[in-house]
Formats: structure tokens, C-alpha cells, sequence
């Protein structure tokens, strides 16, 4: 009788996204490295450091020229992390991975030419701009989430007014509010945000999971079925308080 | 015009051709003139319940190819007159529907019968995404048991995504018909509770039909429980809830109690 209970360390799942720099070639391809050529020439290690995903949505490259611009590229130290926009058929293991799903930002400020002089101060005033105050956005949901549905909202707090079904899933990078039955999972602080939570009126939630760390409803203790209750992270731990 | 309904489900054998044949002859015995069309394609089984298998010439897939008109494809009932069938085919199989296909026969049959009743295969793919499409209406059947009511859950959410009036930004209306409830099972704890179904699913309840053998009987027999015998419980509760499918405001039973559902939620409050 020597069964050693190991308690068994979580795994921790985590999203992390990064800036990229997306570089769009343009046909033909000789006259667009040119022009990309005189752009590094301005400012030397602009490309250094950076993940560079290429964006070849729209041209159209078969696999060895795709490899060329991507071997032309890595001699200018350009290196690049994925490929966006290009047939699976196309990429092969020796080419960058796909990638997909990404979205806009700013534009990064290529490099200029010569430093731009400042024209003299002609306003004398000093604008005080008081900072903008930072938001959170939050999505609100005022019907049931049913099963098989996702709700994904990685920006910040998800509300459902109703409940969550068995099967359905709440992915938010903030805090999850639920005011009805969370059968499914709630998912909260997937970004990266230990100090986010779940609130629910009635628990009987699949799983649940906050910054990577998850429980399913097995590990969940019977006491809390169908309670009212908040659940946050301390350290590695779960910790649970009614709300009532 | 008239309203086309939608009878599905998403989990198979709960009852969604018994109640679409029970509902479309309650409908067309109050004098509404019914079709109601078989979608399960390959696996045909309304023109059996209705008992029309030995009249079956052309069927729903000859009408969207084309290769027979509608009117020769439609099968009318012989007790009910105002009773029609257009079955499914059994040798082709789903992927001969066409969302064009489709909705070209269900307006058609819009602009004749007040109602169309499309009886949904099981599952959640094309037979099923197809016959939802164009529906007004949609009529959930689920059993009081989990699988049941989870797979309702998710068709709901499909109904409320996938069909033609989600994607105009229109209200989808939906109806709960809780079949093969049996009221002692439910008490044991066997069974869930109408109210827990009602509490996870939150559609409206459009009636409940007790677990009984008349519905297999008349099944057998090629008709629906609604002709068989109308004064057996199943054919009370369908009756009961077309009257409510055409506006009717009927308190609703549960079945082996004598108080209406609800006098008995009156009740309890008041205790």
C-alpha cells in the first residue's frame, strides 16, 4: 500500500500576441527589392530584431519564386516568421509557416530620409493635454450563449445576461460576468491577466480557467454546485467566495 | 402567404417526424390547408407515419431537379382533404439539395398552403442547415433527458445564426415541444423536469406530450396519432399545441397532474 499521490501541475495555456511588421511585395518582384533596398539603406538595422511577416495575398508566385524572395530577403537580414495570404500548397517545411487572422494596427514609421527641422515654435502656448484615460472595452450579451457556441472577445470583460450552456465557451481576456448558469466554460484572462475573474449567479460550469490555470468540473468542489460565487486566482491556486 | 415551421431537433429519435405528421393533421383538420414536407433525404420515414409509402412517385429531390413538377410530386391525404405530403427521396442522398433548389419549392409552396411544415433530419450538416433556412417558425422537439436538451441547445443557436431571418436581422421565433414525457420518471428523477428544461433552453413551450404507446401504435398503423384517435392523450396535447401555433393562449398541463403547469408554479409560490 504505497500509492504516492502526486498532485498533478497544471499546464499552462497562454496567448501572447506581438507586434508585427508586415511586408507586402509588389510585382515585379526585382523593382519592389530595389525600392525596399533604398528604404534599409536609410536607416541600417531597421529590419534587425523585428518579426517580419510577408503578406503575398494577391501576387501571384509559384514555390521557387516564393523561395527566392524569401532567400533575397534573408540576405538582407530580413528574416521572416510567417507567411500570410499564400496557398497551403505553396509552403513547404523549408518555407516560413502560414499565418493567419492578424489585424491592423498603425502603421510603423518607416524611416526617413533626412531628420525633418523643426520650424520654430510659432504657438506659444503649451497645450496640457491631461493624459487619455485608459478603458477597458467589454462586449455585453443579452441572450443565452448556446452550445457549440464561442464567444471570443480577447480585449477585455465579457457580461452574458443569461446563461451559458453546456457546451458553449466564453474566451475573454478580462474578467467573465455571468448572470445566469454557466454550464460551459469560461475561459478569463487568456492574454495574460492573472488578476482577472469569473463571476456567476449559479455555478455548474465544465471548466473553468483563469491566465492558463484550469479546473474542470470534477475538480471543482460539490458545495459549490449551483451557488452564486467569484473565482480569482492567488499565486497557482483557485480560490473561490460566495457572492451571496 | 403562408408561415413555414420548422420541426427539428439536432439528436435523432426524438420525434420530429411523429409530431410533424400529428401537428400538420391537427392543423389541416381545422380546416387550414397543410403541407408537410419530408427533408430527410435517403432516409425517408414521414410517408410511412402518414401512410402515403405506396403512392410515393416523385418527391422532393425530381421537383428541385427539375425533372418533375410540382404538383405531380405532391401527395394528398385520404382521410384529411386539405392534407398534403411531399416526400423525400430514399435513393438519392442530401447532397442533392441545393440551397436554391430549396428555397424555389418552399416559396412555391408558401404562395398555396397556409402552412409548410418541414420536417428536419437529425443532426446539424446540410439536410438539416437547409431545412431551417427558410422558416418562420421553428418548433424544437427535445425528450426531458441531457443529451436531448443540449443537442436543442445548440440547434437553437443555429436557428438563431444560420437562417434566412437571423441573417436579415429578424426575429426568429421558437417553439419547445417536450415529447415522450413521462410525468412518473420525471418525479423519480429518472427524467428532467419540464421546469429544468424550460430553465436551460428559455423558449417559449409550445406543448408537452406525454410518453404513451398510441403514438407507436398509430405510427404503425401509417397514421398520425392526431388521425388515429383523437381523444387519446398524445392527440390532446397535439391538438392542443397547433391551436396555440395558430395564436390560441391555452394554459398548458403536464401530463398526470391535475393542476395546469401554470396553477402549479401559483401554487408553489404561494406555499
Amino acid at each position: 500500500m504505497t500509492a504516492v499521490l502526486t498532485k498533478p501541475r497544471p499546464i499552462r495555456l497562454k496567448g501572447r500576441s506581438y507586434l508585427a511588421l508586415t511586408l507586402t511585395p509588389e510585382l515585379p518582384i526585382e523593382d519592389w527589392l530595389v525600392r525596399l533596398d533604398e528604404l534599409a539603406a536609410l536607416s541600417a538595422g531597421f529590419f534587425l530584431r523585428r518579426p517580419v511577416v510577408l503578406d503575398v495575398e494577391g501576387i501571384d508566385l509559384d514555390r521557387t519564386q516564393l523561395r527566392e524572395l524569401v532567400g533575397e530577403l534573408c540576405t538582407r537580414n530580413v528574416r521572416i516568421m510567417g507567411i500570410e495570404g499564400a496557398r497551403t500548397s505553396l509552403l513547404g517545411a523549408d518555407l516560413p509557416p502560414a499565418i493567419s487572422g492578424g489585424r491592423s494596427t498603425s502603421d510603423i514609421e518607416a524611416p526617413v530620409a533626412e531628420p525633418i527641422k523643426e520650424a520654430a515654435v510659432s504657438e506659444s502656448i503649451i497645450r496640457s493635454d491631461p493624459l487619455p484615460i485608459k478603458t477597458t472595452p467589454s462586449i455585453i450579451v443579452t441572450q443565452p450563449v448556446r452550445s457549440g457556441q464561442s464567444l471570443f472577445f480577447p480585449e477585455g470583460d465579457v457580461t452574458v445576461i443569461g446563461s451559458v450552456a453546456s457546451g458553449a465557451e466564453i474566451v475573454a481576456g478580462g474578467s467573465i460576468h455571468i448572470y445566469g448558469t454557466l454550464r460551459g466554460r469560461a475561459l478569463a484572462g487568456t492574454m495574460g491577466n492573472a488578476s482577472a475573474r469569473i463571476f456567476c449567479s449559479k455555478l455548474e460550469a465544465e471548466l473553468l480557467a483563469i491566465d492558463g490555470f484550469y479546473k474542470t468540473a470534477e475538480d471543482m468542489g460539490p458545495e459549490l454546485r449551483g451557488k452564486a460565487v467569484q473565482i480569482w486566482l492567488e499565486g497557482e491556486t483557485f480560490k473561490v467566495g460566495s457572492l451571496t | 402567404m403562408g408561415k413555414v415551421i420548422v420541426v427539428t431537433s439536432g439528436k435523432g429519435g426524438v420525434g420530429k417526424t411523429t409530431s410533424s405528421a400529428a401537428l400538420g393533421a391537427a392543423l389541416a383538420k381545422s380546416g387550414d390547408k397543410v403541407v408537410v414536407v419530408d427533408f430527410d433525404v435517403g432516409l425517408r420515414n414521414l410517408d410511412l407515419v402518414m401512410g402515403a409509402e405506396r403512392r410515393v412517385v416523385y418527391d422532393l429531390v425530381n421537383v428541385i431537379q427539375g425533372e418533375a413538377k410540382l404538383t405531380q410530386a405532391l401527395i394528398r391525404d385520404k382521410r384529411v382533404e386539405t392534407l398534403y405530403l411531399l416526400p423525400a427521396s430514399q435513393t438519392r442522398d442530401k447532397d442533392n439539395l441545393t440551397p436554391e433548389g430549396v428555397e424555389k419549392v418552399v416559396n412555391a409552396l408558401k404562395s398555396v398552403f397556409d402552412w409548410v411544415i418541414c420536417d428536419s433530419p437529425a443532426g446539424i450538416e446540410r439536410g438539416a442547415t437547409l431545412a431551417m433556412r427558410h422558416a418562420d417558425v421553428a418548433i424544437v422537439v427535445t425528450n426531458p433527458e441531457v443529451s436531448s436538451v443540449r443537442d436543442s441547445d445548440r440547434i437553437i443557436g443555429l436557428l438563431d445564426s444560420k437562417t434566412l431571418r437571423a441573417e436579415n436581422g429578424e426575429h426568429m421565433e421558437k417553439h419547445l415541444l417536450l415529447t415522450r414525457y413521462d410525468s412518473a420518471r420525471a418525479e423519480r428523477g429518472d427524467m428532467l423536469k419540464v421546469d429544468d428544461v424550460l430553465e436551460i433552453l428559455s423558449i417559449p413551450l409550445l406543448g408537452i406530450i406525454p410518453e404513451s404507446m398510441d403514438v407507436l401504435r398509430a405510427s404503425n398503423l401509417g397514421s398520425p396519432v392526431t388521425l388515429a384517435d383523437d381523444r387519446s392523450a398524445p392527440s390532446i396535447a397535439y391538438f392542443e399545441a397547433a391551436r396555440r401555433l395558430k395564436g390560441e393562449n391555452l394554459p398548458i398541463m403536464i401530463p398526470g397532474e391535475k393542476r395546469g403547469f401554470f396553477g402549479k408554479i401559483f401554487g408553489r409560490k404561494a406555499a
